[in-house]
């Protein structure tokens, strides 16, 4: 069944065209990845995709709403209940630690804090890093860091993960054990993911690729001008 | 190619049957091409002939699956010699691959290798994701997360081949209609 469906979806910054017009569909449980190269489009996709950027045009459905409508308070509240988010850089909060930064999502979505912590040590041991609960980020290699942003991503057991280059600021073998763990839990409660990648490897972690080119789906799945 | 010092590998820790030695050499190298019986034998008789194996002994019914082999002192020295060495890195640039980019040039035009490119990084990719199941199924061993990295790595390398080479197709032609 189908989750999330974008539709001529357009974005410019200024004058500079980032999105001409992209479809796409992501279905439950379903992991897409969006590869291409450098500049194409594919952070601007996954940030309107995730309604944290507003597309100039085009419609985003997600569980048949019209999300691109909703006002910032309500995408704002999407996003903290049913979708989760990742970026190339973990970006905890640096004053926080490990379990704080796992368990914030819960608190915002109103857990109680002994549960939201439970939940937390749960997530971070699933990743791994259980003995690191109580040390901050800064205390923490880039690794670490990216095991607990992926614990915080799925604790609140989101439906949809917007992952944009989770890996790329790992080294292979990091990356490779974060994404594989990511991808074991994301199976297991039949979270849909959409996975920006530029690399090949990691692409082949998803069920389907979406290559993009200049703004738009190169059919080719070359990502390069003939 | 390699298989005859496999055998030989697998015979260092004691006799074999040629039936065992298959075995052991599709177990340990999983996602290899499986051994034909015939190639066993056929590599075994050579190396019984170059003194690298000899036969230890025949059960009771006879016939070339039931004769176990045992490494020589100079098969021992042979394996020796041969983890010292190293495979000579990439002496020829063979691919099929771009064989295939030159012939479509020659033979017809960019189009034509821009087509195939196309084809074999689908092709390229649907490999890469079948791999990857294969190395994150729960039974995977550290054999097959081995074996399949070891075909990820290269098809890796291969696409952005395809990749570099699609942007340079227009550029070759121009060399190749020359
Ligand atoms: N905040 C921004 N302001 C202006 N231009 C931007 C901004 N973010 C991205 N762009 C431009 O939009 C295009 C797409 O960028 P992006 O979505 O980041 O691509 P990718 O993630 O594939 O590298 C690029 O040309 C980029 O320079
Ligand atoms: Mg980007």
């Amino acid at each position: 069944m189908t989750l999330l469906t974008g539709t001529a979806i357009t974005k410019s910054y200024g004058t500079t065209p980032a999105l001409r017009g992209i479809d796409l569909t992501v279905g439950e449980g379903e992991i897409v990845a969006v590869t291409g190269p450098s500049g194409c489009g594919k952070s601007t996709l996954l940030h309107c995709l995730a309604g944290i950027l507003r597309a100039d045009a085009g419609e985003i459905r997600y569980r048949d709403q019209d999300i691109g409508l909703w006002s910032e308070a309500a995408r704002s509240r999407l996003r903290r209940t049913e979708f989760g988010v990742l970026f190339q850089f973990g970006q905890l909060v640096p004053e926080l630690t490990a379990a704080e930064n796992v368990a914030l999502p819960l608190l915002l979505a109103g857990s109680g804090r002994r549960e939201a912590r439970a939940a937390a040590l749960v997530w971070l041991d699933r990743f791994g890093v259980a003995d690191l609960a109580d040390k901050r980020p800064g205390a923490m290699s880039g690794g670490e860091q990216q095991r607990c942003a992926v614990a915080r991503a799925l604790v609140t057991e989101p439906r949809v993960v917007f992952a944009d280059e989770p890996t790329g600021a790992l080294d292979q073998l990091n990356g490779e054990q974060v994404l594989g763990a990511m991808v074991q839990a994301v199976r297991e409660q039949g979270t849909s993911v959409v996975l920006v990648t530029h690399e090949a490897p990691i692409a082949a972690y998803a069920d389907r690729e979406i290559v993009l080119r200049d703004g738009a789906v190169d059919p080719t799945g070359l990502g390069v001008a003939p | 190619m390699s298989t005859a010092h496999v055998l030989l590998g697998l015979l260092a820790g004691g006799p074999r049957h040629g039936y065992d030695l298959k075995r052991a050499h599709d177990e340990r190298l999983p996602q290899a091409k499986p051994l034909a019986f015939g190639q066993v034998y056929a590599t075994l008789g050579r190396l019984e002939r170059d003194g690298f194996v000899e036969q230890s002994g025949q059960d009771q019914e006879s016939g070339p699956e039931r004769t176990s082999y045992v490494l020589t002192e100079a098969g021992r020295t042979r394996l020796d010699e041969w983890l010292t060495e190293v495979e000579p890195p990439a002496p020829h640039v063979t691919s099929a691959l771009f064989s295939r980019v030159v012939v479509a040039l020659l033979a017809a035009d960019a189009d034509r290798a821009r087509a195939y490119l196309t084809a074999q990084r689908a092709a390229h990719m649907t490999r890469l994701r079948e791999l990857t199941s294969i190395k994150t199924a729960s039974g995977a061993t550290v054999g097959d997360v081995i074996a399949a990295d070891y075909a990820i790595g290269h098809l890796d390398a291969d696409l952005r081949w395809l990749h570099t080479t699609l942007a340079r197709v227009a550029d070759l032609q121009k060399e190749v209609a020359a």
